[in-house]
């Protein structure tokens, strides 16, 4: 097992995700078999490889340094659970 | 025991863009809090970032400065991590590609040069600002994000530093050098320049680096010394006791002067850095790096070079005149026209920088430009005013906007060179003082000095200093 329930409780907490004990099970058993084909690949021969950066050949594809308008306030605070003076309300969190 | 500080410093500089780093929002500093925003930098979904090209070039620009090796090909990654002032959760950032690596800079602290390494430098977008409210169920925060996006360049350098001196003269050398490369505005007070320091201390002489700590919140030149100061005074301590420094990151605070403990190793981030796929990779290839090459200004240290050579200037002045270019381009602009540049350099060392400081300016927000102030020095060495007066004259023009001529004819402060005028006046002073004469005679050469000062005095300050000398020796 390449993976053990302490480790999927260390990254439910860095996903801020909250798992009942039956999913912690489910989901230790399926982050495995995953992470068994990851061993699976690991067993090729990747030497001549390069590194995949990105799937797409593209590269350097940039934008002007132009300034132009963005939302206006009213639309980008519109899907914000909370809103005040202007800004996202949140939760303080330290 | 004696002990050594061993520190490097991981600086970040806001590039001064038009448009942010991954979209076209403008970067103007201020503006309503969320008017600067869009679907991009607000992280909404199905939007895609586009790297602006004058970031990489800024990024080009700065990494050759310093000496560095650009990479061919670079990638961005995301930092993820859950904290409001990220829309996305995640921050765009380079990790194991940066655009370079393997620089260096000098700098000279109490006459002694040293070659600072700079281990990278990548780009990167800023992120959002808080404010905390307090209130029930442990209140709430605001959240503004103008500044999200807003490209940024990491430096980072080697653990070279060896005092807090050196870790803010390497500051201040690196935003000389920013400064003149014009890709930032470079205000610590604005945010668009700010340092975190890693520090330890180990028995001097050891090849083994102490644990370190992270200090953060550095918002000057000044906290960045004070800081420095505190945490390895406060690392010693530990260590002379007995103890063991815990590895941590903390914080400083400015009103209290102390660093404090924000997170122990126990709680270190782990950022899952992994390739942004919504970005493509970059090739720099030799032409562009040559291109960007030949575009560099000229960099201060070969500034300061350059005014020892070409002017003879001391290397102290030399220092002080290019910490800025402003001020160097001012320097240069004054001695085009009046050519004895160790008395500019005097002049802009002393008055001229005083009286900017107190006005809180730059040199380029001068109210005296650099004509006016050849002007008052010409005026000085015809002998139309002299020294003292011209001093004067220059604060009247700071204060007045006015030219050096227009102050003098104004003021009524043209130098009596007129020898009739000035005899008359000598004598008076003699014929009133009598005593002072006679300690003269007696060999009191401090005598003189009283006499010659009291002819000033008669005269306003205006009397020709060296005709008042002549004419009291004559009679004495």
């Amino acid at each position: 097992m390449p993976i053990s329930t302490a480790e999927v409780d260390h990254v439910a907490l860095l996903a801020r995700l909250k798992l009942s004990p039956e999913e912690k099970a489910a989901y230790t058993g399926q982050l495995n078999a995953i992470l068994e084909y990851m061993d699976k690949l690991n067993a090729l021969d990747t030497t001549d490889v390069e590194p995949t950066a990105h799937v797409l050949p593209l590269r350097n594809v940039f934008r002007d340094d132009v300034a132009r308008p963005g939302l206006p306030r009213e639309k980008a605070l519109a899907g914000a659970p909370a809103a005040s003076e202007g800004q996202f309300k949140v939760p303080r969190v330290v | 025991m004696e002990y050594e500080a061993v520190i490097g410093l991981e600086v970040h500089v806001e590039l001064k863009t038009n448009a942010k780093a991954f979209c076209s929002c403008t970067t103007a500093f201020g503006g309503e809090p969320n008017t600067h925003v869009c679907p991009v930098c607000l992280g909404l979904p199905g939007v895609l970032p586009v790297i602006n090209r004058r970031v990489v070039e800024f990024g080009l620009k700065t990494a050759l400065a310093l000496n560095c090796q650009v990479a061919t090909f670079c990638k961005f990654d995301r930092k993820n991590y859950y904290y409001p002032d990220l829309p996305k959760n995640y921050q765009i950032s380079q990790y194991d590609l940066p655009l370079a690596r393997g620089g260096h800079l000098t700098i000279t602290v109490d006459g002694i040069e040293r070659v600072i390494g700079i281990t990278r430098v990548h780009m990167e977008e800023d992120a959002g600002k808080l404010i905390h409210v307090d209130g029930p169920d442990g209140g709430y925060s605001l959240v503004d994000y103008n500044r999200t996006g807003v490209p940024l360049l990491e430096i980072v350098s080697e653990p070279d530093l060896r005092s807090p001196a050196e870790a803010r003269a390497y500051m201040e050398k690196l935003r000389t050098i920013l400064q003149y490369l014009d890709v930032s505005d470079c205000k610590m007070e604005e945010g668009s320049l700010r340092c975190d320091a890693n520090v330890s201390v180990r028995p001097r002489g050891s090849r083994t680096f102490g644990t370190k700590t992270e200090v953060k919140n550095l918002n000057s030149f000044r906290s960045l010394q004070r800081a420095l100061e505190y945490e390895i005074e406060r690392q010693v301590a530990i260590l002379e006791s007995g103890g063991r420094v815990e590895q941590a990151t903390m914080a400083w605070d400015e009103n209290r002067g102390v660093t404090y403990v924000m997170r122990t190793k126990e709680e270190a981030q782990d950022y899952r850095y992994f390739p942004d796929p919504d970005l493509v990779p970059l090739e720099i290839d030799a032409a562009w790096i040559e291109r960007v090459r030949r575009e560099l200004p000229e960099l201060p240290d070969a500034r300061c070079l350059r005014l020892i050579e070409d002017y003879g200037l001391p290397a102290y002045d030399a220092g002080v005149i290019t910490s800025s270019r402003d001020l160097a381009d001012y320097f240069d602009r004054v001695v085009a026209l009046y050519p004895d540049a160790k008395t500019v350099s005097n002049w802009i060392m002393g008055d001229f920088l005083r009286l900017l400081n107190a006005g809180n300016l730059e040199p380029q927000q001068s109210p005296v430009p650099p004509e006016e102030l050849a002007d008052l020095l010409q005026l000085q060495k015809e002998g139309t005013i002299s020294g003292k007066i011209a001093k004067q004259v220059l604060e009247e023009m700071f204060a007045t906007g006015k030219g050096a001529r227009q102050v003098v004819e104004e003021k009524g402060l043209v130098q009596i060179s007129d020898e009739a005028a000035l005899t008359r006046i000598v004598e008076e002073v003699l014929a009133a003082n009598p005593g002072v004469v006679e300690d003269y005679r007696n060999g009191k050469d401090k005598a003189l000095g009283f006499l010659v000062g009291q002819v000033m005095k008669a005269t306003k300050g205006k009397a020709n200093p060296g005709l008042v000398n002549r004419l009291l020796k004559e009679r004495l």
